[in-house]
């Protein structure tokens, strides 16, 4: 089972892209589990969401406290909110920031990480330039596609269908697909890098 | 066709496939979900002949569907918590008329402290109201309960309460088997009403009852639970010749076969305790689970078969009888009465405290030592609890408890992450 924690703040449509991952794993024929933290959610607030993903049913019902993959839609709260709680050692990290992990402070954190497994991309400049809102969710499920590489990019695609229609379905998908792209190219430098 | 939804709306899909034709609710976390899909079904002409009817009260809701279902039409609401309790007059009146109202509750605490988070003690405060109460454990079984409510309802005029976890399953994006149309209407029949309101066969529903007839009177609503016991099990094997799947009944048994403890528990935790219980058979644990689906009618008898051959049973459940201990264990209790079996109650998952697989394995490993104490409360922290008890020891003028005890956890503000 592979479980996913999504941290970010109410309005960033945090819960939507939990749900959203579970329809992609969903549409590859797997079981997905999706759910939010449950809290009196208001805009701007932390909010948490979560994921699992496996290829049998999935019966567990407690929050997920011991992710395999953490994305954090809003960088702020790496002040607020200890979002790297039981992460596993080597785990999958996606940022929605413009910074590295040294410049936001994680360098010691992730030293001897796997380098490719430490991604980030501006998924709020990207939602604003296809979608023009800054709603990074989305962006942030394709850099997930790739960083993680428990879905394809077009079961995400797929899962933006389910949602949106239209002109926003549209925009969300190039939006992803620009920050799938990115992290790619991020995960090749980091793997040549280490090399 | 399977997908992938959330919990309430699929709940709202079954009941629109379930052809309801009046539909009355009032908005309360977390319920609202369910009533807002099936608003825009009637609303967009998805669903057909269904009226939605817009109250302003919890009260009013239930006082609406006691009309329509007298008038013959087939009704269903939906609520939870404080929303429950603020119709209980009504929903007394709706099973002690006989209607088949069908209700989801959306298993939410009851305040003070006011809190928005799940376990069962808004519905199990109603155990003695006369409405027929089935659990969920999954969303797939929270769809399939609704369509096997309508037919149990009307075949023997009393309303049955859907119960599913609140949040942890209305919530919660799984896969879930929809039905088709067909499928439906080949299992649930038009509603074909015992009494109905009708302006050209005029009757009265609802006289005032002496002690002359009373008792009889209510005796008949306990008969109609014993009917529906009947009906429970044979209804379930009725929607898996149509549906293809096991749903409902009145209990359900996971590798008890030569466990010495048996785990018995209701709706969506019992996902987390089998996933602990596989965990603790591969460490030579002789262990089960029995899942309860029928709280009311309360199977006594298959409960005592089911425990027949254990050491011990766990009650876990997701309420408080305060000054007793547990409200499920009470029944189960009852059921093993004379079988010399050592039984533990344990309150857990109060309020939305997370029920994790750590704690459970603790829990279980202590009961199988017979280490537990009659009454226990998993993950309870001590420390707050005594410390307040202290206070108020020590000085009468403490102020608000529930204020004090958040500043002790350090909370700013409610929280469950």
């Amino acid at each position: 089972m592979f479980q996913v924690r999504i941290h970010g703040r109410g309005g960033q449509g945090v819960v939507t892209a939990a749900e959203m991952l579970s329809i992609a794993a969903f549409d590859e024929g797997r079981h997905a589990q999706a759910f939010p933290s449950f809290g009196s959610e208001r805009t701007g607030a932390p909010v948490v969401a979560f994921c699992r993903i496996a290829d049998k049913e999935i019966r567990l019902r407690e929050p997920i406290m011991a992710p395999d993959a953490i994305i954090i839609q809003d960088p702020t709260l790496l002040h607020q909110v200890d979002v790297f709680a039981g992460l596993k050692k080597d785990g999958y990290i996606l940022i929605n920031t413009t910074k590295t992990f040294e410049q936001l402070g994680l360098g010691d954190f992730v030293r001897d990480w796997h380098p490719e497994r430490l991604c980030t991309v501006s998924a709020t400049e990207l939602s604003l330039k296809h979608v023009g809102r800054p709603v990074p969710n989305v962006p942030l499920l394709g850099g997930f596609a790739a960083v993680s590489g428990i879905i394809k990019l077009e079961s995400v695609v797929m899962a933006i269908r389910d949602k949106f229609s239209g002109k926003v379905a549209d925009g969300n998908i190039a939006a992803a697909t620009e920050a799938y792209d990115i992290v790619v190219a991020e995960m090749r430098e980091a793997l040549t890098h280490h090399a | 066709m399977l997908k992938q939804c959330e919990g309430s709306h699929a709940v709202a899909e079954a009941v629109a496939l379930c052809r309801p034709e009046v539909i009355c609710a009032y908005p309360i976390s977390p319920q609202t979900h369910i009533v807002e899909g099936i608003g825009e079904m009637v609303k967009s002409g998805e669903l057909k002949d269904c009226e939605f009817i817009n109250v302003e009260s919890e009260f009013a809701a239930m006082s609406v569907a006691i009309g329509s279902s007298a008038a013959g039409a087939r009704t269903y609401t939906a609520t939870a918590s404080q929303g429950l309790l603020y119709m209980v007059e009504a929903v007394y009146n709706a099973s002690g008329l006989g209607l088949p109202i069908v209700m989801t509750v959306a298993n939410r605490a009851i305040g003070a402290p006011i809190n928005i988070w799940n376990d069962h003690s808004d519905s199990l405060s109603q155990r003695d109201c006369g409405w027929v109460q089935l659990f969920a454990e999954t969303n797939q079984e929270a769809l399939d309960l609704h369509i096997q409510a309508f037919k149990l309802a009307e075949e023997i005029s009393l309303p049955v309460m859907v119960c599913m976890d609140g949040f942890i399953l209305t919530h919660a994006y799984e896969r879930v088997d929809m039905p088709t149309q067909e499928q439906v209407d080949a299992f649930l029949p038009p509603y074909e009403p015992r009494q109905v309101l009708d302006v050209n066969e005029p009757v009265s529903i609802g006289a005032m009852v002496g002690p002359e007839a009373f008792m009889e009177v209510r005796y008949l609503a306990h008969a109609k639970q014993m009917q529906a016991l009947e009906r429970i099990p044979q209804l379930a094997a009725e929607f898996k010749s149509v549906f293809g799947r096991e749903s409902g009944g009145l209990i359900r048994s996971y590798r008890t076969e030569d466990a010495e403890t048996i785990v018995i528990a209701m709706g969506s935790v019992l996902g987390t305790i089998k996933d602990t219980v596989d965990e603790m058979r591969e460490a030579g644990h002789k262990i089960g689970v029995l899942g309860i689906t029928s709280f009311r009618p309360f199977p006594l008898v298959e409960v005592a078969a089911a425990l027949k051959h254990c050491k011990r049973f766990v009650v876990l459940e997701k309420s408080l009888a305060v000054g007793i201990g547990g409200i499920v264990a009470t029944n189960v209790r009852m059921a093993v009465t004379g079988m010399g079996l050592k039984g533990y109650t344990v309150v857990a998952g109060l309020g939305g405290r997370a029920i994790t697989m750590k704690s459970l394995t603790g829990l279980f490993e202590k009961a199988g030592r017979d280490e537990l104490d009659p009454v226990n409360f998993l993950d309870l922290d001590w420390k707050v609890v005594n410390k307040q008890l202290e206070r108020e020891r020590e000085k009468r003028r403490t102020g608000p408890a529930a204020e004090a005890m958040l500043r002790d956890v350090g909370a700013v503000a409610a929280r469950n992450y």
